[in-house]
């Protein structure tokens, strides 16, 4: 049998402190294939972060495990680069600093100075962010900021791109130009992409599969649904596009009908 | 300026992360643009003058004028200033004499105990940041030093003094000990406060590029800390120098400490107003100068 990218095969999560555990995720298995864009949505608070930490190793799995390339993930690496929520750029540090970091850090011995520079560069520009590249973050917006993040992301060259709610924090006008930028760059670099996300519209939009998360405690993955949509795709045709309107349906249908937000008593 | 006294401390976080700049006094007149006018260069100096120096000038003279007044009475235990710029002149006016023994100008006196407080300090930042880290790093290392923490950094600097004596049977390494003692604490409570405070996604962020230990240590444990550290830093050079002068009043030899109080013995009153000023230059000076580092090595993101 074809041997998939990426595996996570019953992963469960169970934080405890002291006597007190909470089961926060039960059973969780998902294939994901090379090149493949796949979104994860569910209400606050029921595990999407810890999934995408435990994919990126920060967390450890209680139980099962992760695959990648048939080698388990037990650490963190540059292989599974994350994109925060909270974008985590390094406030002393210039954007180009930022990134240059990450740059100098994984291909030290494999590029020469020059050839890391032009690579930072590259990196910024993919989200054309190079004309800020002498800011500190706290000179730029939230969008911009949010940019660098990816870019320091992308600059790792990663095997999987792991983002979490990378446009959460943005006005509607930011984030669909971001969710434009990141589509276009998925077409060119073909990288495979986990995405957390709260917004049906986003999932929809850049997805080629939904994965829908059931509440906690001890959520799992309710249901998946594809997306057959072809790229590239353009947010205005889609608008009144027969099939992105039946998907939007169905994961309205899951999130507010068969698996409604309940306030934790 | 974050003061942190203890390390239970855990303020709200990002206070050291966003554009912290206060607005600080000014001293440097920024002029708008490469060449203006030599008029509006002008302007804006004498406006600097009116603004910052002339206040400042009228108080002092002020202070000069009551003085004079209150102390030129028959009697009056204080001499007036007209009275120490006479009697003094010869400290005011030339603090670079050398006559042999002890009898030489304020700056020598001035630069034995800077050189003190330079050697105590140097070794009290290295050992403070250490420390520090240590222990706002590893949970076990904070449980077992805080409590000796807390309890010796209140005892008085000078209560070190007889027992460095005794370690060291040397006033001079005993002087420089008790400049460590006193400046050591803040900066390691402030600097474990610090490295507590670093945001989980920094962190998050070292471990995803897999830097070693070094490389997390220097390119974001201190940076991301560096304005505790500073802060720590600061009091730590104020604390040392409150703490020299003492010092060197009981060890003796050359130091403006020892000046003092060789100059009360010889009843010279002027001397010791004289070289008081120059302690209070001195002191304003290094506070000056930590803070002047502080904002340039971490880009403004602390106040001055
Ligand atoms: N370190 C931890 N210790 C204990 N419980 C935790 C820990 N981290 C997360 N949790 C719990 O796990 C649950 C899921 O948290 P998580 O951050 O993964 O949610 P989320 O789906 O990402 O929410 P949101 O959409 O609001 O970001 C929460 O109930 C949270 O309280
Ligand atoms: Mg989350």
């Amino acid at each position: 049998m074809h041997k998939p990218y990426l595996s996570l095969s019953l992963v469960g999560k169970t934080f405890s402190r002291g006597a007190a555990t909470t089961e926060v995720l039960r059973d969780v298995s998902l294939d994901v294939a090379q090149g493949e864009y796949v979104s994860i949505i569910g209400h606050s608070g029921c595990g999407k972060s810890t999934l995408l930490n435990i994919i990126a190793g920060l967390t450890e799995v209680s139980s099962g495990a992760v695959l990648l390339e048939n080698r388990e993930v037990t650490e963190p690496g540059p292989d599974r680069a994350v994109v925060f929520q909270n974008h985590s750029l390094l406030p002393w540090l210039t954007v180009y600093d930022n990134v240059k970091l990450a740059v100098d850090k994984l291909f030290r011995g494999t590029k020469s100075a020059g050839e890391r520079h032009e690579w930072t560069m590259f990196s910024l520009e993919l989200v054309h962010m190079g004309h800020a590249k002498d800011k500190r973050p706290a000179e730029i917006s939230g969008g911009m900021k949010q940019r660098v993040g990816i870019a320091r992301a992308l600059a790792m060259e990663p095997k999987v791109l792991l983002l979490d709610e990378p446009f959460g924090a943005l006005d509607a006008l930011t984030r669909a130009h971001l969710q434009d930028q990141v589509m276009a760059i998925h077409a060119r670099l073909g990288n495979t992409v986990i995405m957390i996300t709260h917004d049906v519209d986003e999932a929809v939009l850049l997805s080629d599969r939904i994965v829908m998360m059931t509440n906690g405690p001890a959520a799992t993955i309710g249901e998946i649904l594809p997306v057959p949509l072809a790229r590239p795709r353009q947010r205005v045709q889609l608008a009144s596009d027969g099939a992105y309107l039946s998907c939007r349906a169905a994961v309205l249908r899951f999130l507010y009908e068969r698996n409604r937000f309940v306030e934790a008593a | 300026m974050r003061t942190a006294t203890s390390l239970a401390e855990r303020p709200g976080m990002q206070a050291d992360t966003g554009p912290a700049v206060a607005a600080a006094p000014a001293t440097i007149v920024a002029f708008p643009s490469a060449r203006p006018p030599i008029g509006a260069k002008l302007k804006s100096l004498l406006g600097f003058v009116a603004e910052r120096l002339l206040p400042p000038a009228i108080v002092l003279l002020a202070v000069g004028v009551i003085w004079q007044l209150v102390c030129s009475e028959p009697g009056a235990s204080l001499p007036p200033p007209s009275q120490i710029l006479n009697d003094s002149w010869e400290l005011i006016a030339n603090p670079f004499y050398d006559r042999g023994g002890l009898d030489m100008g304020l700056f020598w006196h001035i630069l034995a105990s800077l050189k003190r407080v330079a050697i105590g300090y140097a070794f009290a930042a290295v050992v403070g940041v250490a420390l520090g880290t240590l222990v706002g790093q590893s949970r076990l290392a904070m449980r077992g030093l805080d409590p000796l923490f807390q309890v010796l950094r209140t005892v008085p600097p000078l209560a070190w003094l007889p027992l460095s004596l005794a370690a060291f049977r040397d006033g001079q390494p005993s002087a420089v000990f008790v400049i460590f003692i006193t400046s050591v604490w803040p900066i390691i409570i402030n600097t474990a406060v610090g490295i507590r405070n670093i945001p989980q996604d920094y962190r998050n962020v070292a471990r995803v590029l897999r830097l070693n230990p070094l490389e997390h240590f220097t390119r974001i444990m201190i940076p991301a800390a560096s304005p505790y550290i500073f802060s720590g830093l600061r009091i730590g050079i104020g604390l040392s120098w409150l703490a020299i002068v003492a010092a060197e009043m009981l060890i003796g030899g050359v130091g403006i400490g020892f000046f003092i109080w060789d100059a009360w013995n010889s009843s010279l009153i002027g001397d010791i107003i004289v070289a008081l000023v120059y302690v209070g230059i001195v002191g304003f000076c290094l506070d000056r100068l930590v803070a002047l580092a502080a904002h340039v090595i971490t880009h403004g993101t602390t106040s001055s």
